[in-house]
């Protein structure tokens, strides 16, 4: 008899893996939890800002993160001032940092201004970027949200991605000349495909069962698509997004390569007739700069609009 | 207090005549009928795999390659094995979707009240423990004041404290909204526990129908003769029983 009413009580192992399913979320953010125990020693840190919980702990890391580059950088001086290598090859930082305050404050024939080029860059950028994106998007919403437009779009975009795309450039130069045209259309199309890949997988990876969910409490079709769809597939296109924003940078400083007149690149082209290695580097510099607050804005994006996944740990 | 039988066939009863539903080539479902009463509550067992949630997801009208008539209540709820919570949406977003009320937050409120979930109204569901984002399931499963209420294994990933308050909580809500509830489950004790009438489904057919006719506070009093042999007969029904 005991045996007898012991079977059915039994809770059923098949509800682990669909819980695990259920919420990917938890996975993702629970190991930071076993450090909590490192909490305690934090008050005697200095520069401890005074937000509480999490953010604390990646600003104190922030400040150990910057100790490497930093030491780098005086090792550059050092074998500069020592005089290892050449200046010309390898100009010292504090070089650097002069020859930049000089294109910023002189007009100078050869380059312009430092910021004058940046504007330039950053508009081509801007413009390539926006056009990219919102196809890919679109196109993404046509591809996931149907079976027809699943036809239609992806074999056309997964072609489109195989190709390579600086291998376009002399394409795009006899097709759309050497203006801005052809940099433009090569940016756009070097943010369109990662964005549109991950929108399309984001679309498309959306928990069956949460779909299910929604059609048992009867929403209608623009309903699903606002409140299940879309933000479901909203993590994976955020990553997108960060990656056509690296692909997108590296298309502009390899689309300014090519007959540039004005711009970073230009700047570039310029400075490598005079051998000035240190307004390259300086340019450069520039490029690196923009990406770092490109990829920052996103993160930023992502924390706002990703706010319920990290609930857990803001508990 | 529950309504038992017999009852007028009212508009709002449900009822299933010849239901088929084939998995490549397998009948999981094969001329299945079904009457469920308004108000009644019924437990449907069955072992893994007989097609208990098949049923329940025609019921519910989740399925559209079942064959057969159906004819259920205007208002349909579900609540699922897991609790399906948007988790991008905070807790009582999640109970007022897709409702058709005039003030569906208001509505949403009061839900969330009834299953002592006000507190975490503004919350994340990620952040909510098994019980309570259960609790919230129910919750958005009342809230459209459903004729009929379709639970599937709603209980069977919470822990057994969990699931002895959740079985009161089921029954309360239950007798203040009347509405008629399939609990889909396999766990004999639980259905005793709940049910006016316990079904066994096997074969694609319902292929036992025994009513419980004990009082509602069943959980105090499992070892009732009565219930003690409806157990025995159920499992022996589900193939479990040695004496079977």
């Amino acid at each position: 008899m005991p045996r007898i009413t012991d079977v059915p009580v039994l809770p059923p192992a098949s509800t682990a893996p669909d819980q695990a399913a259920e919420h990917p979320a938890p996975p993702a953010t629970a190991p930071s939890r076993p450090q909590q125990p490192n909490r305690p020693k934090q008050p005697q840190r200095p520069n401890r800002p005074q937000r509480p919980k999490q953010p604390e702990r990646h600003r104190g890391h922030a400040w150990a993160r910057l100790v490497s580059p930093v030491a780098v950088v005086l090792l550059w001086q050092l074998v500069s001032s020592a005089g290892l290598v050449s200046a010309q090859k390898l100009p010292p930082p504090v070089t650097v940092w002069r020859t930049a305050v000089s294109l910023v404050t002189t007009d100078s024939p050869a380059y312009g201004t430092l910021q004058g080029a940046m504007l330039v860059s950053l508009q081509r950028m801007a413009i390539g970027f926006a056009v990219g994106a919102v196809a890919a998007i679109g196109l993404a919403l046509v591809a996931g949200l149907s079976r027809v437009g699943e036809d239609a779009v992806d074999p056309l975009m997964q072609i489109l991605r195989t190709l390579p795309l600086f291998g376009l450039i002399p394409v795009f130069i006899v097709w759309f000349g050497i203006g801005e045209l052809p940099k433009v259309i090569l940016i756009a199309l070097g943010a369109a495909i990662p964005l549109y890949l991950n929108t399309f997988a984001g679309i498309r990876s959306v928990d069956a069962r949460l779909a299910e969910a929604g059609r048992a409490l009867g929403l209608s079709r623009t309903e699903m698509i606002r409140h299940v769809i879309l933000p479901g597939a909203l993590p994976q296109a955020l990553t997108g997004l960060r990656q056509s924003l690296g692909v997108a940078w590296l298309a502009l400083v390899v689309a300014e390569q090519v007959n540039a007149n004005a711009g970073l690149g230009f700047i570039i082209s310029q400075a490598t007739q005079f051998l000035r290695n240190d307004v390259i580097l300086v340019a450069l510099a520039v490029y690196a700069a923009l990406g770092l607050i490109t990829d920052a804005l996103v993160r930023l994006l992502e924390r706002k609009a990703l706010a319920w996944r990290r609930g857990l740990l803001s508990q | 207090m529950a309504p038992r039988t017999p009852l007028p066939v009212a508009a709002q009863a449900t009822a299933a005549r010849g239901l088929v539903r084939e998995f490549d080539g397998r009948r999981v479902l094969d001329g299945l009928d079904l009457d469920i009463a308004p108000g009644e509550f019924v437990a449907l067992l069955g072992v893994s795999g007989t097609g208990k949630s098949t049923l329940l997801r025609a019921l519910a009208g989740l399925d559209r390659q079942v064959t057969g008539t159906i004819d259920v209540p205007d208002r349909i709820a579900v609540a699922f094995q897991e609790p399906r919570l948007l988790p991008w949406r905070t807790v009582l977003a999640n109970i007022a979707l897709g409702l058709r009320t005039r003030e569906p937050e208001t509505a949403a409120r009061s839900a969330l009240a009834e299953v002592g979930l006000t507190e975490r109204a503004q919350a994340w569901p990620l952040t909510l423990s098994g019980g309570e984002a259960q609790r919230a399931a129910l919750a958005r499963a009342l809230v459209r004041e459903p004729g009929l209420l379709l639970l599937d294994e709603p209980f069977s990933a919470l822990d057994a404290l969990t699931r002895m308050a959740m079985h009161r909580l089921v029954l309360r809500l239950w007798q203040r909204h009347q509405p008629a509830v399939l609990l889909v489950t396999h766990d004999v004790d639980e259905a005793l526990v709940l049910a006016d009438r316990v079904l066994v489904l096997a074969g694609g057919r319902i292929t036992f129908s025994a009513p419980v006719d004990l009082p509602r506070d069943r959980d105090r009093d499992r070892d009732h003769p009565a219930l003690i042999e409806l157990r025995h007969e159920l499992l022996r029904q589900l193939g479990v029983s040695q004496e079977g």
